[in-house]
């Protein structure tokens, strides 16, 4: 268990810095996350993010990379359903670093 | 002396065995239990038939969480966790059939 | 592909009283990742993990049901439920969150018999 300060307010994460409560999560937490993780957040991330918390919204998990990287392809256009864009946003893995923006869990099937 | 059952009649003999044993009072369904009083099942007439010696309840956060909200059969009495507290309260004692 | 093996997953279990259907579907989701044939069967009390409009804030357990409307999207779409399960719980196919094949018992025994691997929950 560790803690995180955002704007006075602190945060519960664990070891590896997802948010304990997905309650927790607003934009400020957001851009910290981050920031810790060396990226700079655009447009074009965020659009990750959303679609990440509204399909853990509607199936309770967070989806593999691959289902992920399906999924965004149905909604947003094959040139962005694809490895290379995602990975282009979130070098170490969009499943890892895009959930724990988005402050969901690490995705179930991800070691 | 209130009963409290938690397993699923149609898994498991507990219900059954706390019917048989028991010489009446209050019976209450908790956790996977709740299925016995839902419209339709296969223990429904077996519950019905002990319905003449046992009073009968069902917790209603659990008939929510299973989506059996509105299947409770006629003859049981939903409950939520302050009247689980009122029944153990108003009983003598009480018996978990685990 | 010669290497693909049939893998099936019985499940007995009602949700939330025991452990048993969130372990499943948690597998079940990191198998997916293998590409493998993967069936979902559902008989006795398995069945009810099924069951439409689950409202698990009075217990607070997290509501796993919704999970099985993204087994689609990890291309596992081969879901059997058996038919006299159903029946003896009152319940049918229009009862359940997700499309299913309703099979006999009989059809079901024939499934578990086809297959290279049956893990048991």
């Amino acid at each position: 268990m560790a803690n995180i300060e955002v704007g006075g307010k602190s945060y519960e994460t664990d070891e590896e810095g997802y948010l304990i409560n997905l309650t927790d999560w607003n934009t400020d937490v957001a851009n910290y996350i981050a920031k810790t993780e060396s990226i700079e957040m655009s447009d074009q991330h965020w659009e990750v993010i959303n679609f990440l918390r509204e399909y853990f919204d509607e199936y309770q998990i967070a989806p593999a990379v691959r289902v992920l990287t399906k999924a965004i392809g149905k909604k947003l256009g094959p040139d962005k359903g694809n490895s290379e864009y995602l990975y282009g946003l979130f070098p170490y893995g969009p499943g890892k670093q895009a959930c724990k923006i988005a402050g969901l869990p690490k995705p179930t099937g991800c070691v | 002396m209130l009963h409290i059952v938690n397993k699923s009649p149609l898994s498991s003999s507990t219900l059954e065995s706390c019917m048989n044993t028991a010489v009446g009072g209050d019976i209450l369904l908790i956790e996977d239990a709740v299925y016995a009083a839902t419209a339709g099942n296969a223990f429904e007439s077996k519950l019905r038939a002990a319905m003449g010696r046992f009073k009968v309840y069902a917790l209603q956060p659990d008939l929510e969480a299973r989506g059996m909200g509105d299947k409770l059969m006629d003859g049981v009495t939903a409950v939520d966790h302050g009247g689980f507290v009122d029944l153990a309260a108003s009983n003598k004692n009480c018996q978990s059939w685990l | 592909m010669s290497d693909v093996k049939k893998f099936m997953f019985v499940n007995r279990k009602a949700p939330y009283g025991t452990i048993y259907a969130l372990e499943s579907l948690e597998v079940v989701l990191i198998t997916a990742a293998f590409d493998q044939d993967v069936s979902l069967a559902f008989l006795d009390d398995g069945v009810y993990q099924l069951k439409k409009g689950q409202q698990t804030k009075g217990i607070e357990i997290k509501n796993f049901s919704p999970t099985y409307r993204a087994l689609e999207d990890y291309d596992i779409n081969k879901l059997y439920v058996e038919k006299e399960a159903l029946e003896a719980r009152g319940l049918s196919a229009e009862d359940l969150i997700v499309d299913v094949s309703v099979v006999s018992r009989a059809e079901m025994g024939k499934l578990m018999d086809e297959q290279d691997v049956v893990l048991s929950f």
